[in-house]
């Protein structure tokens, strides 16, 4: 067999699968996004933006990646520097920090639930400390700042680890040597880290923020079991358009939203977090 | 030639007359009701084994229901002897159904709120009442104490629930009304069938009335004595269980569980009245034959039997409807079943009861129908909108899909000719 086809030949499997089972099925979606009974138009877009509850479907969405991506990108940083610094017990440190990564989104969302709800932990704890003489309601539809502050932490809590294990394999990746010439001339633990570790680890970081940054504007069951309707976001609401309101197409126009914002924040990172050819390790 | 024909043509007719035969004793029982498959059993088991003669008791979703039956009527013979489901189910074939008001149903004394619902605003009787559910407020005994003097629970008001419920929300210092305002409860039902009804004796035409703004402004103060974790709610027997919760209103299934736990605990109420009536929404299931039956004296029969009172109380444990026949229940039914039969009872039979109808006519799009009630009720009163504001965007919208689907007015709305108007 002629060598050089060899790559493309076993690579064809699955560029078959992804072909059947995920180009044909979002090109039916995009073509619904864009017709109705048949005909061209934009008018499943209009009554997407038209409901009275977009505006705050795209800021809850966009707020929430806002603040929950830098918090664990910082978080994910400090606990990948531990991890690789780590003599012994490195593996079972990881194992530990990667547990909730084992969790659906969805078990995530009612773990934080059974703390958060009013005969939940944290009430059950206040009360017993004589804090509060009754439960608190932290999730009603009055207090969406404890919802997003509850959705916030069930996210952190869930996906950080998933950003640490890619910064941890970029970290092994970088030559010790650096360090070690660094240390040599009196570099700082935080200069070596700021001017060593984080320039080096570009391409790791460029990944886990991409990956991270897609998977923050597809956040749907976590919201969803802490906040039911209180809280739209823009997953939620294109699952409500397709179940609750059986509107194909609208649902259709608010998947190629979310998909239109991933590809744009995906090309911004790409662009910003780029290494040069000639810089890579 | 002819000959050969002749015998050919004999033949089939023997033989259809043979498979017509066979057939002939079975009556096709085509419900779109009692549907899971334990409901299904006992339905055959222990409803249909008292009938003279064999019954084959089919479910099937509402489309494919309909789907074979417009085929039997299009072909202009059928093997469906008598049709089972809800009113709406019936509202599009009415033409196409055997008048019933013939049938000898005995001394059973048919709701007649129901019985007319069942002519399909013809002459004839299109279908005779089956069975029913409905949706039912329940309370907390410790929540009576504090009852307005002179209230009485089987002819309260709006008003009246108001004050009960601040009375409460004032001496214990909790709001404890509840509703099933979550994502996944029936609010909107609440909307439709009963507030809207009560106010302004209508689910459509006056959406956006003053009388609307009205109805929407006594619940925004009710909302002020509701417990806010309401917007979770789902099934309110569970918040009534926890003790959450001391007045709540929901469907009877979903309020079923609370009685039958702790029977002595709670008591179930008709819904509150308004200026224009006590709206309330009836599930009303019927039963009809097609002109296509093949043997329509079995089929009346049959009818006449799921109107005795032992099939209807057989029909009640076995899908958890209730007869539309006066009839006393026997003592070994569960609590929540007694509970729910005389607070049923008092509130289809008030004088001022409104039966406000499940919508109809908007097939895919009563997911759409309903959204607008629960988007006026987050806009309005978690949202704090301008109550005259939201009623004309929502309504706009409203129109809209009642135009699309070119759905004609229902209970308590007066009949329209083509699609039903937003004034």
């Amino acid at each position: 067999m002629n060598g050089k086809a060899l790559p493309y030949l076993l690579l064809m499997p699955a560029t078959l699968f992804l072909c059947v089972f995920f180009l044909y099925p979002f090109a039916l979606v995009a073509f619904e996004a864009v017709t109705r009974d048949g005909a061209f138009t934009l008018d499943n877009f209009r009554t997407m933006a038209g409901s009275w509850k977009f505006p705050a479907t795209v800021r809850n969405t966009l707020l929430l990646a806002a603040i929950v991506v830098p918090i664990q990108l910082a978080m994910a940083l400090l606990m990948a520097s531990v991890v690789s610094r780590l003599e012994t017990g490195r593996s079972a440190a990881l194992y530990i920090f990667a547990i909730p990564l084992g969790i659906s989104d969805l078990a995530a969302g009612l773990i934080w639930l059974a703390i958060f709800d009013q005969s939940g932990f944290l009430n059950t704890l206040l009360s017993g400390l004589g804090i509060v003489d009754r439960p608190i309601m932290f999730l009603g539809y009055q207090s969406k700042l404890t919802i997003f502050i509850a959705v916030v932490l069930a996210e952190i809590w869930r996906a950080t680890a998933i950003m640490m294990v890619i910064l941890v394999a970029g970290m092994g990746l970088i030559p010790r040597e650096y360090h070690e010439a660094a240390e040599v001339f009196g570099a700082s633990p935080w200069k070596r880290f700021v001017r060593i570790t984080l320039p080096l680890l570009r391409p790791s970081l460029q990944t886990a923020i991409i990956l991270r940054v897609i998977l923050a504007f597809e956040v749907f069951a976590v919201v969803a079991a802490l906040g039911g309707t209180n809280l739209p976001v823009l997953m939620g609401e294109t699952y409500n358009w397709q179940f609750t309101l059986q509107d194909r197409n609208v649902a259709a126009a608010s998947a190629l939203l979310i998909l239109a914002i991933s590809i744009g924040f995906t090309l911004f990172f790409l662009r910003v977090l780029r290494v040069p050819r000639e810089a890579r390790i | 030639m002819t000959n050969a024909l002749k015998k050919l043509a004999g033949a089939a007719l023997a033989l259809s007359l043979a498979a017509g035969g066979a057939y002939a004793q079975q009556v096709l029982f085509w419900s779109t009701q009692a549907r899971p498959v334990e409901e299904t059993q006992k339905m055959r088991d222990q409803v249909l084994k008292g009938f003279d003669g064999p019954v084959d008791y089919q479910v099937a979703e509402d489309g494919p229901w309909l789907t074979r039956l417009q085929a039997e009527l299009q072909a202009g013979s059928g093997t469906i002897g008598v049709l089972g489901g809800l009113h709406g189910d019936f509202s599009t074939v009415g033409a196409n159904l055997v008048d019933l008001s013939a049938v000898d149903i005995g001394q059973a004394k048919v709701n007649e709120v129901y019985k007319k619902l069942g002519m399909l605003g013809t002459g004839e009787q299109k279908y005779l009442p089956w069975m029913q559910a409905t949706f039912l407020m329940a309370a907390n005994k410790q929540a009576l104490q504090y009852l307005p003097a002179g209230v009485d629970l089987n002819k309260i008001t709006y008003d009246q629930l108001i004050e009960w419920a601040k009375n409460i929300a004032e001496n214990t210092g909790s709001p404890k009304l509840g509703f099933p305002a979550g994502p996944k409860g029936l609010k909107h039902r609440f909307f439709e069938g009963f507030l809207y009804p009560s106010y302004t004796g209508s689910m459509v035409t006056k959406f956006r009335s003053p009388e609307a703004e009205t109805a929407w402004n006594k619940f925004k103060e009710l909302w002020q004595y509701t417990n806010p974790n309401s917007t979770n709610y789902a099934f309110m027997q569970e918040p009534l269980l926890t003790g959450e919760v001391w007045i709540a209103f929901d469907h009877v299934a979903r309020l079923a569980d609370a009685f039958n736990q702790k029977p002595d605990d709670f008591v179930a109420f008709p819904a509150p009245a308004g200026p224009a009536g006590r709206g309330f929404m009836p599930v009303v299931a019927g039963v009809a034959i097609p002109m296509t039956s093949p043997d329509v004296d079995k089929a009346k029969a049959l009818v006449a039997y799921m109107l005795k009172p032992e099939t209807q109380i057989a029909t009640l444990k076995a899908t958890n409807f209730f007869p539309v026949i006066d009839v006393k229940l026997p003592d070994d039914m569960p609590a929540s079943v007694k509970a729910f039969s005389v607070a049923i009872a008092a509130m289809t039979g008030a004088p001022d009861a409104l039966p406000a109808l499940l919508p109809m006519g908007l097939g895919d799009l009563g997911g759409k129908f309903n959204q607008i009630y629960s988007d006026s009720f987050e806009r309005i009163v978690l949202g704090g909108e301008d109550v005259h504001g939201v009623l004309e965007e929502q309504a706009a919208a409203l129109k809209a899909i009642i135009d699309q689907a070119k759905a004609p007015c229902w209970a308590p709305d007066k009949p329209s000719e083509g699609a039903c108007p937003v004034e």
